[in-house]
């Protein structure tokens, strides 16, 4: 059965992923669908394996075994997803499949990656390129699309996210959420299906946090399809439709945002959302 | 001690240093970044032939004497029968040590960028070398500079070795002079100086390139 059959149009299909570093096993049969313009958060104790299963989305780690599925993408009827400010056309893309139990091919992660755009915790912007070259990195040198019309976007891009006056500017002369918000117009550049977000907040000093946030929030109304791993529980309920939250490397419950993080049936979940909601 | 001979010797070495010690330098430097360039990709390889191909070059040339290489370059191939000129044979034996010892320079450089700029990179869609080339070699370059500027400046002061395989560089015409004038004491003075001067020039061109290539990093 392919993702975007039935009543699911599933952007992405995670099926029985499994990982271990040596002789810690940090991913124990993980199964996730995410359907189109749908927001799943990825929630739960540090070690967990949640981070794991994000750089998965992006080829960034190898899982030892799994797969992972990419819908197709058509040229029309995506809403939001993937035409950024709503410039240009978005190229066409057959489903992928990766399947980890067999070998992976340098090939397919470029496919997969194709299709997924990671925002970093550490941001991991460029620091000797400007903004601009930050962003239209990637659709230049990698997509190969015209360069006044990656410019054109990443600067309509930029405007969105209030950014658009430090163009010019390098990252050190950005605070982190301003970094952030440009680590984000460089995943949106790209065009992605899926766009990926690992702690994006965590990193930041909390009076910098909403604005960030905002912007995912945004997005998330726009109808991109993503996948957000926080610790911003308000935020997680606000924004994402579902909630997973795992603990050493399963996935202990899940279900919608409100119901997962304002009623959890299990009680690891309980305890986790008590303690982060009951911080001192 | 004749200081007349000070000044009329100084043209002559001045000239050794034009046409000798200041080309023979600036050549075996060239050609000897790019070796290490290709040495220090091979030692970041996960080939592990690669690897030790890379590590067992570094390891000859860090563990000989350069006058060594040199003088198995121009006095020992011949019984090869590869017989090179002077000057061939001091740009090679220049070009390889500089290979070697700025082989381990650029890698810890490499290295020393932290391992979220390859994943940056991999994310927008590059592969492993365009990544290197366009996002990590760039960051590494700031860092190498001081070292390989280290490394530049001690190649300018080997050099003079070169006369011992007969390279007319400037040390060469300072020995000419000395052993036909017996004024040892000014020549090799005179000599130290010029030396020192040209490391003074390149020592002022660090620090200009350090600032221009600090222009965009937080302090």
């Amino acid at each position: 059965m392919s993702p975007t059959d039935g009543q699911g149009n599933a952007v992405l299909r995670v099926r029985g992923l499994n990982k271990s570093f040596g002789s810690n096993t940090v991913l124990r049969g993980i199964d996730l669908d995410v359907p189109r313009g749908k927001v799943v958060a990825l929630i739960g104790p540090s070690g967990s394996g949640k981070t794991t299963i994000l750089r998965s989305l992006n080829g960034l780690e190898t899982p030892d075994a799994g797969t992972v599925t990419v819908g197709a993408r058509g040229t029309a009827g995506n809403g939001a997803n993937g035409a950024g400010g709503g410039a240009g056309a978005v190229p066409q893309l057959p489903e992928l499949t990766l399947d980890f139990g067999a070998k992976v091919t340098p090939r397919e992660v470029a496919a997969l990656r194709d299709r997924s755009a990671m925002v970093f915790q550490h941001y991991n912007l460029f620091p000797h390129m400007s903004v601009l070259q930050n962003i239209i990195e990637g659709p230049v040198r990698v997509q190969r699309r015209p360069r006044a019309e990656a410019v054109a976007e990443a600067e309509s891009l930029l405007e969105r996210v209030g950014l658009l006056e430090k163009k010019d500017a390098h990252p050190f002369e950005l605070s982190g959420g301003q970094q952030q918000r440009v680590g984000i117009v460089r995943a949106l550049a790209l065009k992605p299906q899926l766009l990926l977000f690992d702690e994006p907040t965590s990193a930041l000093d909390p009076e910098l946090v909403d604005d960030v946030l905002v912007v995912i929030k945004e997005l998330a109304e726009e109808g991109w399809t993503m996948v957000i791993v926080t610790h911003e529980l308000a935020f997680a309920r606000q924004t994402a439709d579902e909630v997973v939250f795992m603990d050493g490397g399963v996935v202990v419950e899940r279900g919608p945002a409100s119901q997962v993080l304002r009623t959890p049936r299990e009680e690891r979940t309980q305890a986790f959302v008590r303690r982060l909601l009951h911080e001192i | 001690m004749d200081f007349n001979l000070f000044w009329s010797s100084l043209g002559p070495m001045a000239l050794g240093a034009l046409q000798g010690t200041i080309p023979l330098a600036l050549a075996s430097f060239a050609i000897g970044l790019a070796l290490a360039l290709l040495v220090a990709m091979l030692r970041i390889s996960r080939n592990k032939v690669a690897n030790g191909v890379g590590r067992f070059y570094v390891s000859v040339i860090r563990g000989t004497p350069l006058l060594v290489q040199l003088f198995v370059i121009f006095y020992g191939l011949p019984a090869l029968g590869v017989k090179l000129d002077p000057w061939p044979s001091a740009i090679i034996a220049f070009s390889m040590n500089v290979g070697g010892y700025a082989a381990e320079v650029i890698r810890a450089a490499i290295l020393s960028v932290p391992q979220g700029q390859w994943e940056a990179g991999h994310m927008i869609g590059m592969s492993r070398g365009q990544t290197l080339l366009r996002i990590i070699l760039p960051q590494a370059a700031r860092v190498s500079v001081p070292p390989l500027s280290n490394t530049f400046i001690s190649l300018v002061k080997d050099t003079s070795l070169a006369s011992l395989i007969l390279v007319t560089e400037m040390f060469r015409v300072a020995q000419q002079v000395a052993a036909f004038s017996q004024e040892f004491m000014l020549l090799y003075v005179e000599a130290a100086l010029i030396y020192w001067v040209i490391c003074l020039i390149l020592s002022t061109a660090q620090s200009q390139l350090e600032k221009r290539l600090d222009r965009y990093v937080a302090h």
